[in-house]
């Protein structure tokens, strides 16, 4: 990835300061992997955490039309809440708003069933499954015109669909710290 | 009184700003002073001197008088869904560097949990070699650091990048910074106790709202000066700021500071998470984003005179208002009363703290016309807060995020101030 690259100097910099000679009482408990499996839910860009399961594009529309569109409209065209299918062509276009959606924006696709399964719907986060995280993700995958119809959505697909705007994102261009 | 100066202060920039040691030093003069005292009236005793007051509280509230201060937040744009958004710090009603706890702007994605701190933990995991979990209470038995650290939103300032000035004051439009005395446990320790891998280069910090709202930190800063808080100003952290338990990472965006803490992932590169990608970065007009922009820029905005805080007629005037920047200090704040023609170094409160917000102060001798006040600060690594026109050539309008650009107020005659851009 190149921006750790670009970052490695100054992380290796702060690195190499002295560490700290304060030390704790050591009260942590141990924690075995089973005991936190229903925290340990973020999904790396990688697919790294993606679940078993799959989903396609077309059960997808049926939850959506039933969770989503109130808040995200029909389809995802917006409204009250963020529009998340289409906006392309508005980033390079300084004179019109941007708009940023899922399609246009997002640079992995692995953010969309994260965010979508640890905070989505707004009202009942972790209530979907596996399966219809998978089917709502193909749903606007498929409606912002990134995958095909029938292209069923796992752990072994997820990461493989290449965002419109995966080459978007550039390094802040002053020290980052 | 008249606009003339009769003091002996001198003059230190146009549109009659003074020396900033005149504050200080008694060099306004007892003749100007004077001029500015009160019409005579007779003094009797009020009601609340004859007889006595209220018994004591267990919590103190403010004053019923000062009902004015207080937060306040834009209605959501869909009413289904409250607590997405953020209550902003009025800071037109405020003075020195400390925010009251409960003024302290939050910013929620899910609304404000309420946490059981009996029932949270805090889990480290990942490249580690001990995974751990802590109860607040093993917590709270950590050797603790305390440190006064603002805590900026990422989209404060948004409305200086909207194409014309809006009609707002200084708490819609600055609100979303901050500024308390934090206690908790240095992260490194907590790090150290669970072994970090030297795989590991980022700590992914997650919270327990609804939102689960979560980042990735740099390893470097999570061993450099991240705190794990338990208190905020003295008592434990409100429930909008992060109850029981937040991070502090002194001087990063404020989401960064990740609330209501629940879990810290060691792991090789960023998650990747909505709140690093689809949000908190800079779209510029060529398309491309930036991101990770982690420290806050150099940034200082006038407190008083602002709008809703305006002066009665002409006369001596104390600008004031706040400085801060994610690099560390702040080493000088710069006002101009003529629209950036001339600036007037102003005198900076201490203690002036590393990421912190600095107090600055400086006389001003409104004549009664047209003024255009402004204020810059440039950082103890020589950063130098940007104009507005500066900030537009490097980004465009469309950033949103990490707006750090000199705030114009204008003086009317009617000695009211409304933003403008210039």
């Amino acid at each position: 990835m190149s921006m750790f690259e670009w970052l490695a100097p100054a992380l290796l910099l702060l690195f190499a300061g002295p560490l700290h000679a304060a030390e704790g009482p050591g009260l942590g408990a141990p924690a075995n992997e089973a005991d936190i499996a229903a925290w340990n839910i973020e999904i790396q860009p990688d697919g790294k955490g993606l679940p078993a399961g799959r989903g396609l594009a077309a059960e997808g529309e049926k939850i959506f039309a039933e969770k989503c569109q109130r808040c995200h409209g029909e389809k995802g065209g917006g409204k009250p809440n963020d529009q998340l299918v289409g906006g392309f062509g508005t980033l390079s276009a300084p004179e019109k708003p941007a708009v940023k959606t899922v399609g246009s924006f997002w640079p992995y696709a692995t953010t969309l069933f994260d965010y979508t399964r640890r905070a989505m719907p707004w009202d009942a986060p972790r209530s979907l499954s596996n399966p219809e995280v998978y089917a709502l993700v193909a749903f606007l995958l498929r409606e912002n015109g990134v995958i095909g119809a029938d292209d069923a959505m796992d752990a072994d697909t997820l990461p493989r669909v290449v965002m419109p705007n995966r080459d978007g994102f550039i390094p802040f261009p002053r020290k980052p710290f | 009184m008249s606009g003339q100066n009769t003091s002996g202060a001198p003059p230190a920039a146009g549109g009659g700003l003074l020396d900033r040691r005149a504050l200080f030093e008694g060099a306004l003069g007892a003749g100007l002073l004077s001029a500015s005292g009160a019409a005579a009236e007779t003094l009797g005793d009020p009601v609340w001197t004859q007889k006595p007051g209220a018994n004591f509280t267990p919590y103190g509230q403010p004053s019923r008088f000062e009902s004015k201060v207080k937060r306040v937040w834009a209605p959501p744009a869909n009413p289904a869904t409250p607590g997405i958004g953020a209550s902003r710090t009025p800071h037109q009603f405020l003075d020195g560097a400390i925010t009251p706890n409960s003024l302290h702007f939050e910013r929620a994605h899910g609304g404000i949990p309420d946490i059981d701190p009996e029932q949270h933990r805090l889990v480290i995991h990942g490249l580690v070699k001990r995974p751990l979990v802590f109860t607040m209470e093993a917590l709270s038995r950590y050797p603790m650091k305390s440190r006064i650290a603002f805590i900026e939103c990422g989209g404060n300032g948004g409305s200086l990048s909207q194409p014309v000035a809006q009609n707002v004051d200084a708490q819609a439009i600055r609100g979303l910074v901050s500024c308390a005395e934090w206690t908790g446990v240095p992260l490194s320790i907590l790090l150290d106790e669970a072994g970090v891998d030297p795989a590991a280069k980022f700590v992914f910090a997650e919270g327990a709202d609804s939102a689960g709202m979560s980042r990735s930190i740099p390893l470097a800063k999570a061993m450099d000066d991240a705190l794990v808080c338990l208190y905020q100003n003295g008592e434990r952290i409100r429930p909008g700021n992060g109850y029981p338990v937040r991070l502090l990472a002194p001087g990063f965006e404020g989401n960064m500071n990740v609330k209501w803490l629940r879990r810290l992932k060691l792991v090789a590169s960023p998650v990747m998470t909505k709140d690093e990608t689809s949000k908190y970065t800079v779209l510029l007009d060529s398309g491309k984003t930036w991101q990770f922009i982690w420290p806050i820029e150099v940034n200082s905005f006038i407190t008083r005179p602002s709008p809703g805080i305006g002066m009665p007629g002409p006369g001596l005037f104390e600008i004031s208002g706040l400085a801060w920047s994610g690099a560390g200090q702040i080493k000088t704040v710069e006002v101009s009363a003529d629209g950036g023609k001339s600036w007037a170094p102003a005198a900076l409160q201490d203690p002036v703290l590393p990421k912190a917000l600095t107090r600055f102060r400086i006389p001003w001798k409104w004549d009664g016309g047209p003024a255009l006040l402004q204020s810059r600060s440039t950082d103890a690594a020589g950063n130098l807060q940007p104009s507005r026109a500066a900030m537009i050539a490097e980004r465009g309008l469309r950033g949103q995020f990490h707006v750090n650009c000199i705030l114009t107020w204008a003086i009317g005659a009617n000695g009211e101030a409304s933003n403008v851009y210039v």
